[in-house]
């Protein structure tokens, strides 16, 4: 890490860990949903950025991952310290499922099957009354009791669980797209007939990348239950994943920070633009369409130009 | 006529439905490449129009008229001043076509508010007729004899014109039809037009059997997903075959599961992935 980049991530831990003495609790909350989104959106990236792979079904794995905590806590009583890893291992066993099925298929295929298969979870949740409670979802989900000696229900000691949650992933996401699999990922995303020429099992390296992803979507999803404290069919529907996918792009793909931007200014506009009109379907439909045509490679990428064009190349 | 044949007729009546919602994704994604997630908007934005024409004139097919022009319209737009700049660049494409689905929904949303409605039918198909022993809605055979008709056109605008065997050309091969002199980037506008004139019509005609309302545009556009998945993208022949069995699949399973309903879809079309990952009738 050069000196420049550990000061601007020394900055932002110490921004970060300082935040609770700076906000209220209202924009703290937001703070704490920023973090979760900017986890959900860093896991796609994995997928979109790194391997090449662009799912429009990604919040299939948020949404088990958050339907399972909400009924383990709810139905059966169960403490956080087991429904916590079961959303988990919820969403990485339906990755390892639906990676098998969504990785026969590539390019469009790949969109419309990863689509598909979310939307029939989002029906599952929809149509099952008796367990999921259909369209009213689960509500009252209790923040998790961990049995340690502070409570994590207020916003301040929720948004450390979450920092240190997302901290930790957003940490091992780092070590993953550096690791010598990262890079084969990225290999195999510029040429996949290289990579095979060269030995490496192309599909063992996106499956492993899609389970990841699906793990790391699902984190987000476990954290996003006990945060909202309601879960909902609309954690698994479409409008979800697409958002992620725009947070990424809006973001910059291929880099961690940038989805990791990406999701933050959407969290924060849908916010702000929500407490002043009822259209903000519009202006994010607008959002999608200004980010294609005027920064298709996100704000990273314009920065990027920026840079370069200031350096005089 | 059994219980067991009324659920039938209605599942061909629907596939028939699903055959014109489907068939212009496929034809568009067949010469284009691009997957438009806004088609179900288009239906949406169809059924909407029709309604309002069909309350200030009472004519429906006025509205067909109005709706499916006015749809085609936005359609070609659509092609002509945003998809066209990202050729052959699914993402963007992609993301642009969300956009647009997200833009379509919310303005119908604010137009004509949130409440489900349900196109009227014309009095000259509200009857039914006399199957055997019991009564069957005269609408829903003429939606068949539409889907077939349609079908028809369809095949014999791509087999017997000269403007589907340019349209073959571009789909076999883009560069070699430029190259040929065949004006590629009209028949992109003209293909795209022709797919948002089929799913609004769809949209008129389907409005008095599913209805419009908020989060249409998603159901259909999953549907018409699921057709084209099962039936193979860019392949007429698929979108019918596709069509009809999503329409059966899906009438047996509302009537035997209800609660699962999406899982006698969803769990056939992954059975044919894990098969045949490029659907029935489609190419690489």
């Amino acid at each position: 890490m050069s000196p420049r980049r550990a000061a601007v991530s020394a900055a932002l831990a110490l921004v970060l860990l300082a935040l609770p003495y700076a906000l209220t609790s209202y924009y703290l909350d937001l703070a704490t949903k920023m973090l979760i989104f900017a986890l959900f959106a860093m896991s796609l990236d994995l997928l979109l950025g790194y391997a090449g792979l662009a799912s429009l079904g990604h919040a299939a794995f948020f949404g088990v991952a958050a339907y399972t905590v909400g009924l383990l806590e709810l139905r059966v009583g169960a403490s956080a310290w087991v429904a916590f890893p079961a959303g988990l291992a919820a969403a990485t066993l339906t990755g390892a499922v639906y990676g098998v099925l969504a990785l026969r298929a590539r390019g469009t295929y790949f969109l419309m099957i990863t689509l598909a298969l979310a939307q029939v979870l989002w029906g599952v949740a929809f149509g099952w009354r008796s367990l999921t409670g259909g369209d009213d979802g689960l509500p009252n989900i209790p923040r998790p009791d961990l049995g340690l000696p502070w409570s994590l229900a207020g916003s301040t000691p929720y948004y450390y669980f979450t920092l240190l949650a997302v901290g930790a992933a957003a940490a091992l996401l780092v070590c993953i797209v550096r690791s010598p699999f990262g890079y084969a990922l990225r290999g195999i995303r510029e040429s996949e007939s290289r990579m095979l020429a060269l030995g490496y099992n192309a599909w063992l390296h996106k499956y492993l990348a899609f389970v990841l992803a699906a793990a790391f979507a699902g984190l987000a999803g476990c954290l996003y239950a006990y945060y909202n404290r309601f879960v909902g069919p609309e954690y698994l529907h479409v409008i979800r994943s697409a958002e992620a996918l725009l947070m990424v792009i809006l973001g910059g793909a291929g880099t961690l920070a940038g989805p990791a931007i990406g999701a933050g200014v959407i969290v924060l506009l849908e916010n702000l633009i929500s407490a002043y009109t009822q259209r903000w379907l519009l202006i994010l439909g607008g959002i999608y369409i200004a980010v294609t045509l005027f920064a298709p490679r996100g704000l990273v990428g314009l920065v990027h130009d920026y840079r370069s064009r200031r350096s005089g190349r | 006529m059994t219980v067991w044949a009324e659920h039938a007729l209605n599942g061909i009546s629907f596939g028939m439905l699903l055959f014109l919602l489907a068939a212009g994704l496929s034809l568009i994604y067949g010469l284009m490449k691009i997957l438009n997630l806004a088609h179900g908007s288009y239906y949406l934005l169809a059924g909407y129009i029709g309604l309002a024409v069909i309350r200030a004139t009472g004519s429906f097919l006025l509205a067909v008229a109005v709706a499916t022009l006015a749809v085609t319209a936005i359609g070609a737009v659509m092609e002509r001043f945003f998809l066209r700049r990202f050729h052959l660049d699914e993402l963007p494409q992609t993301l642009l076509t969300f956009g647009f689905l997200f833009a379509f929904a919310d303005l119908a949303l604010w137009i004509w508010g949130g409440n489900p409605q349900t196109l009227p039918k014309p009095a000259w198909l509200a009857g039914s007729v006399e199957l055997g022993d019991r009564a069957y809605p005269l609408y829903r055979l003429f939606l068949i004899a539409v889907g077939l008709a349609v079908g028809a056109a369809l095949w014999w605008f791509q087999e017997g014109t000269r403007l589907g065997a340019m349209l073959r050309a571009g789909v076999d091969d883009e560069e070699i039809a430029r190259g040929l002199g065949i004006n590629v980037s009209l028949l992109f506008t003209l293909v795209f037009a022709l797919g948002a004139f089929l799913a609004a019509l769809g949209g008129v005609l389907g409005g008095p059997i599913i209805g419009v309302y908020p989060g249409a545009d998603f159901d259909v556009l999953l549907l018409a997903f699921v057709v084209v998945i099962v039936g193979g993208l860019g392949s007429l022949k698929g979108a019918l075959v596709g069509g009809l069995v999503v329409g059966l699949l899906d009438n047996f399973g509302k009537a035997y599961f209800p609660e699962f309903a999406l899982f006698t879809i969803f769990v056939p079309m992954a059975a044919i992935l894990a098969v045949r990952p490029t659907g029935l009738f489609g190419r690489e």
